[in-house]
Parts: structure tokens; C-alpha cells; sequence
């Protein structure tokens, strides 16, 4: 990783948006990188559309800017594409990883100009089918790592299973439901 | 063993408290400081530590709880932002002519209106001539590694005054950053155990404390209250010094970057320094001489230190993250100016106001504001960035 | 930080003077004369006086001492002459009169 990796995601409250971003930090620190996690905050409440970001690097990362130019770019919610322009800044390098259980065509029609790479997975399916609720940040999660290549899946699932060792501790039945949802999304999304 | 950890601000803040182990911790909630009692009530609660944690019913009575803890012999500690601070007011003047060392954590946040949640530095700007010591953090890092040193500072027998451990309101306290913890022991014994010479609950010495000074003690009063601020600038340095000696982290009154040969140079306070750090090595590498200076302690103000840090630059910015509705500029601009003036530099200067209520600060700004140094295009008097004209 | 009584007073320095102002010494206000506040002070009528001793609590001053079960003499540095204890002698035994200088 040459440069500064840098992700915007596009969420409703209470999906789970921040969370994932905290995750993705988490677990690349753990594979030895530098590491920003961050929401933008406002007076938001669940269900209202937020924005949470991470840079990810191989160098101490000192920037404290919101990201305007992402590489990357998640939407959580398939809903919120109508209402935000989710690829504004987004670089011609990168690529969207859009929630939805459209084809690709359909999403490109609601992404005006949109020129970029595109990736979609129906992360609905992939967390009824292994957490048997919905939960769409753990699916997101490991497609954003998929798509971008932000670090060796085995190192991924790895440092996934440890952190979800450590976080359901007191539930440790949902740890391999957890740990399907994102070898599950990996598979999918495309 | 240091360890390698990544942490939000508030995190890394609740965690030095862990490891300092305050004797009384009075706090009452706001955005964006919450988390760190939130935290540490959990410490609390797991018996992590021996703190008496007190949910008081508005922010006066946490300052006035944790004065009185200290005045009592406890070392205390409460945590603050925004409004919160504001009602604080009266017993923060107090805290410091009293001299007591106790520590604030302030969270920044803008002071209402509009009301907004995010970062400025109006709430502890507006609190600086109220006696406290004042350091800010550019990252987590420092924010932590602040809190350890604090009281060190502040109890130091040529100082004893409170003192404000400052973090920018989201940007820092909520972004999860790779920091360097050190491991409890190290705390423990760097910050060591609180032995006030004069305390309440001393039976064998009783005492009054906050005497009525009518007008003939009061001024000597206050004169001798600023003298252990003039002592405080000595006192933080030697702290960094043996804080350096373990941990490797350097830190001074300011931090100077790549100003050796500096002809543009901006002076900052907080977490936008690390935006402007990359926005100088981006015009160095295009010729422009740029350099950077992060100012961490702003009480006691290093006016001198700073005038010769800045003696031969051309021009200089300095950028204020709190308006003073002065007709003047901001707070840093008033008091950096006035303090090149006495020392006779007089290189071209402007006072920028930046990042109110949250604004966000991008490097690009930062490089535009050089260039802008570099056309030698000054405004009169102040101006602002990231503003919609 | 044994307060050096000799020093509160009003040519100290403020090199000299107490951090923050405080008094580390116990009894101070004994030093401090509020009887000096008034031209008048109360006087108790030794016939009248029962030693009920309903007029030492009321003194906001404490300058109504007792000792043996009996109170002593209005205490003069102290007694800031505001005549509560008047009021509250049931045997109109105290009454307020210019200080009398030569017999205190």
C-alpha cells in the first residue's frame, strides 16, 4: 500500500455505518497499519443519514480533514442514493460498494456521470442467511476489504474472529455466524 | 513495556485517569467530553480503581465538588465542555486563587450560539484568564500523554494551580488513532502520590482557606498567584524532560516544525496543526520555504519564546479557532502580536480565524493560506478561512 | 506552612504573602479586635443577672464566654455591639451604654 487509503461511508443511523468504520480500523491496526476512524457528527438520530470515514496507511497519518477525495466509497442504505450525491470526490481509481439487491445497471442509473468502478452484494441475504438478523455493517465490512484489498483475507478473518472472541465474549454462539457473514460477503460481492 | 494500542481521544484520556487513579472524580455529562467519566465510571465500577466518582447535578457543582475535594487533600479530576465550562465559570477563578492543583479534561467545543456540537476553541479560550494552566493536544497521543504529565505540573510546589488538559471536540476525542499507552506502572510512578502540604482534613494543622482579602491583601494576592504561572513554564519543560526520558515523546511549550530556514510560517493550536504539517512538506517539496509552529501551552503564554521562534520569518499567520468579537481578530493573534511587538520582531503578521463550530480545516486550505503568506496578500487586520464570502 | 501570624498584616509583600491567601493556624479571629466597630457594648447588670446563660448562645460573636458553669464578663475586643443578647435577657439584666474606658 503506496499511499494513504482513504473511505467514505454512507449510512443511516443505527445501521451500524460508525461501527464498521471503528471495525475497519481496528482490525487493520492490527495488521500493523496506521489507522483514522472517525463520524462526522451532527445532530443526527437513528435512521438519518451520517457519514463516518477512515484512512488507513502504511505511515503515522497526521491529516485531521474530513475526506472529499475518497478511494473508496460504502452505502450501507440503498435508500440513501436518491438523496446524497455518494460519489462525490471519488477517484476514478476507486470503486462504490453499494447494499442492494438491484443489478449493477440499475444502481449506475441512480449514480449520475458516474464513470468508476462499481460492486454490489444484497447484504440482507448475507446476514439473514448466517446471523439470521439483520446486521448490514458486518457484510459491508468485509466487502469494502474484498473490493479495496486492504489486506490478506486470512489475515482479515483472523483478526475478525479474534475481535469478535474478545466482543461476544459472554455470547460465543454468535461468533461463527459472525465470522460466515464475512466469508459469505466476500464471496458475494462482486 | 509500551504498548501499541488504537483509541479515540476520550478513550485514551480515560485511560491515563485509569492509571493515575484520582482520588475524587466529580462529573456531569455533555458532548463531547461524556465518554471519559462514562469510561471511567466503568473502572470504577469493575473496582479498576479507588476513585470516589460523584454524578453531581450540573457542571458548577462538579467544579465545586472537585475544588473541595482538593482543598480537603484529594487529588480530583472532572471533565467538561462547551456550556458546560461556562457554568463552571465562577468557581474556575476560584480553583486557581485558591491554588489548587486539580485537573480539567476539556473536551473543545464551540460556545452556544449558534448552538452546534462541534469543535472550537471558544469555550477554554473565553476560561483563559481565569489563573488555569492550559495545554492542548494536536492527536490522541498527546492527549494522553498530557493527562499523565499533568499533575505533575500542576501540584509542583512552584506552581499549584489547576490545570486544563485540552482535545479538540470529535475530531480527536472521537477518532480512533494508533497511540502509544504506557504500561500503568510507568504512570504510577511517573505521576506519583499526591502529598498536599496544606489540606482540610489535617487535624494537626487547621486552616482557612479562600479568605475575605480586603483591598490591602488582594493585589498581593494576585501578583503572587501570577508568579506561579511565570513558574509554571519552567516547571512544564522539566516535566517533558524526564517524560521524554521514558517515553521516548518529546514535548515543549511549542512544538517547531521544519522552521530552521522558515521565510512563511503559521502558528496553530491544536488538531489542525497535523493538517498543516502535511500541507508544509507538500510546499517544501514544490520550494516554498514553510514552517509550522503547534503551540501546546497557551497558559502561560511563551510570548518570548515564540518572537525569537519566529525572527526570521517574512511573514507569519496566526490562526485562532475562537472569534473575539474584539473588532480585532482572535485571542492568540491579540496576544502573539502584542508579544513580537515587545520583543521587537517585526515580521509582517496576520490573524486568521479558522475552524468555528466544527468547520472543517483541509490541507488544501492550509497550502492556500501559505501561498497567500507567500503573495505577501494581507488583509487588514484579520480575516478568515474556509468561510463563504 | 505554619502561617506566621505577625505577618498578616496590611505592609505585607506579596513575595511574603500566603499562597492563596490562606491562615494555617487555628483561633486567628481571637487576633482580630471586631470591637473595635462599635462606640457602644454590653453591659450586664450583676444584680439582675440570674447566670440563666440564655445570652451566651445568641452572641454571634462568642464574646460571652463561661466557664464553670457561670459566664464571664462581656468579652470588650470582641462584642461588635449589636444588642441581640439585650433583647434576649429575660431579666433585662444587659443593656447597650458608650464603652467605659476606664473599667472596661
Amino acid at each position: 500500500m503506496e499511499k494513504t487509503v482513504e473511505i467514505r461511508w454512507h449510512g443511516r443511523g443505527g445501521q451500524g455505518a460508525k461501527t464498521a468504520a471503528l471495525l475497519l480500523a481496528d482490525v487493520a491496526f492490527q495488521t500493523g497499519k496506521y489507522v483514522q476512524g472517525f463520524p462526522e457528527y451532527g445532530p443526527e438520530r437513528m435512521g438519518a443519514p451520517i457519514t463516518a470515514y477512515n484512512r488507513i496507511s502504511e505511515k503515522p497519518i497526521r491529516v485531521h480533514s474530513n475526506i472529499y477525495e475518497p478511494d473508496y466509497v460504502v452505502v450501507v442504505d440503498e435508500s440513501l442514493l436518491d438523496t446524497i450525491d455518494v460519489t462525490k470526490g471519488l477517484s476514478r481509481d476507486g470503486a462504490i460498494v453499494v447494499n442492494t439487491t438491484s443489478p449493477k445497471e440499475e444502481i449506475l442509473k441512480k449514480l449520475h456521470h458516474y464513470e468508476g468502478k462499481i460492486y454490489v452484494i444484497d447484504a440482507r441475504k448475507v446476514s439473514m442467511e448466517t446471523i439470521g438478523q439483520y446486521f448490514p455493517n458486518t457484510p459491508m465490512l468485509a466487502a469494502i476489504v474484498k473490493v479495496g484489498g486492504l489486506m490478506e483475507e486470512h489475515e482479515f478473518l483472523r483478526e475478525m474472529e479474534a475481535s469478535f472472541k474478545h466482543k461476544f465474549a459472554r455470547k460465543p454462539e454468535v461468533i461463527e455466524g459472525n465470522m460466515n457473514a464475512l466469508k459469505l460477503a466476500m464471496k458475494e460481492v462482486h | 513495556m509500551a504498548k501499541r494500542e488504537r483509541l479515540s481521544g476520550n478513550e485514551a484520556v480515560a485511560i491515563a485517569l485509569r492509571q493515575i487513579n484520582p482520588d475524587v472524580f466529580p462529573a456531569f455529562p455533555i458532548t463531547p467530553s461524556t465518554e471519559i467519566p462514562q469510561y471511567f465510571s466503568t473502572f470504577v465500577a469493575n473496582g479498576q480503581v479507588d476513585t470516589e466518582f460523584i454524578p453531581v447535578e450540573s457542571e458548577h457543582s462538579s467544579m465545586s465538588a472537585a475544588m473541595g475535594a482538593e482543598a480537603a487533600g484529594a487529588r480530583s479530576v472532572t471533565a467538561t465542555s462547551s456550556c458546560g465550562m461556562a457554568l463552571m465559570w465562577e468557581v474556575l477563578y476560584v480553583a486557581a486563587s485558591d491554588r489548587l492543583p486539580l485537573a480539567l479534561t476539556l473536551v473543545n467545543r464551540t460556545l452556544t450560539g449558534p448552538i452546534n456540537i462541534n469543535c472550537d476553541h471558544s469555550d477554554s479560550m473565553g476560561a483563559r484568564d481565569s489563573g488555569w494552566l492550559q495545554v492542548y493536544a494536536e492527536n490522541n497521543q498527546e492527549a494522553y500523554d498530557n493527562m499523565v504529565m499533568a499533575y505533575r505540573i500542576a501540584e509542583h510546589k512552584d506552581v499549584r494551580l489547576p490545570i486544563m488538559v485540552c482535545q479538540d471536540g470529535f475530531i480527536t476525542s472521537h477518532a480512533v488513532e494508533n497511540i502509544i499507552l504506557e504500561d500503568d506502572e510507568t504512570v504510577k510512578n511517573f505521576v506519583g502520590e499526591y502529598e498536599p502540604e496544606a489540606y482540610l482534613l489535617n487535624e494537626k494543622q487547621p486552616m482557612s482557606l479562600g479568605p475575605y482579602a480586603i483591598s490591602d491583601y488582594c493585589m498581593e494576592a494576585k501578583r503572587a498567584q501570577a508568579q506561579a504561572m511565570h513558574n509554571a513554564k519552567q516547571v512544564i519543560l522539566d516535566v517533558a524532560k524526564e517524560y521524554e526520558a521514558i517515553t521516548g515523546r518529546h514535548y515543549g511549550l511549542f512544538e517547531e516544525y521544519r522552521m530552521e530556514d522558515a521565510e512563511y510560517a503559521v502558528v496553530i493550536i491544536g488538531s489542525a496543526a497535523g493538517t498543516a504539517k502535511d500541507a508544509v512538506d507538500a510546499l517544501r517539496s514544490q520550494g516554498m520555504k514553510a514552517g509550522l509552529i503547534k503551540l501546546r501551552v497557551f497558559r502561560p503564554f511563551p510570548g518570548k519564546e515564540l518572537a525569537e521562534a519566529l525572527k526570521h520569518v517574512k511573514r507569519v499567520a496566526v490562526m485562532d479557532r475562537a472569534e473575539s468579537y474584539s473588532d480585532q481578530g482572535g485571542p492568540l493573534g491579540a496576544e502573539l502580536m502584542a508579544a513580537m511587538y515587545r520583543n521587537k520582531n517585526t515580521a509582517d503578521a496576520i490573524n486568521v480565524l479558522y475552524g468555528l463550530g466544527g468547520r472543517d480545516v483541509r490541507v488544501e486550505h492550509m497550502e492556500e493560506l501559505y501561498r497567500q503568506l507567500e503573495r505577501g496578500d494581507l488583509p487588514e487586520g484579520y480575516s478568515y478561512m474556509g468561510l463563504r464570502e | 506552612m505554619q502561617t506566621d501570624m505577625s505577618k498578616l498584616h496590611p505592609g505585607i509583600t506579596w513575595r511574603e504573602i500566603t499562597e492563596g491567601t490562606r491562615i494555617c493556624a487555628g483561633g486567628t479571629s481571637r487576633e482580630f479586635n471586631t470591637g473595635e466597630w462599635t462606640t457602644v457594648k454590653a453591659y450586664i447588670d450583676e444584680e439582675k443577672c440570674k447566670q440563666c446563660l440564655l445570652c451566651v448562645p445568641v452572641c454571634p460573636d462568642s464574646a460571652i464566654a463561661v466557664k464553670d458553669g457561670r459566664r464571664l464578663p462581656v468579652d470588650r475586643d470582641h462584642c461588635k455591639g449589636c444588642g441581640i443578647c439585650v433583647k434576649n435577657c429575660p431579666f433585662d439584666a444587659i443593656s447597650m451604654k458608650e464603652e467605659e474606658r476606664e473599667n472596661g
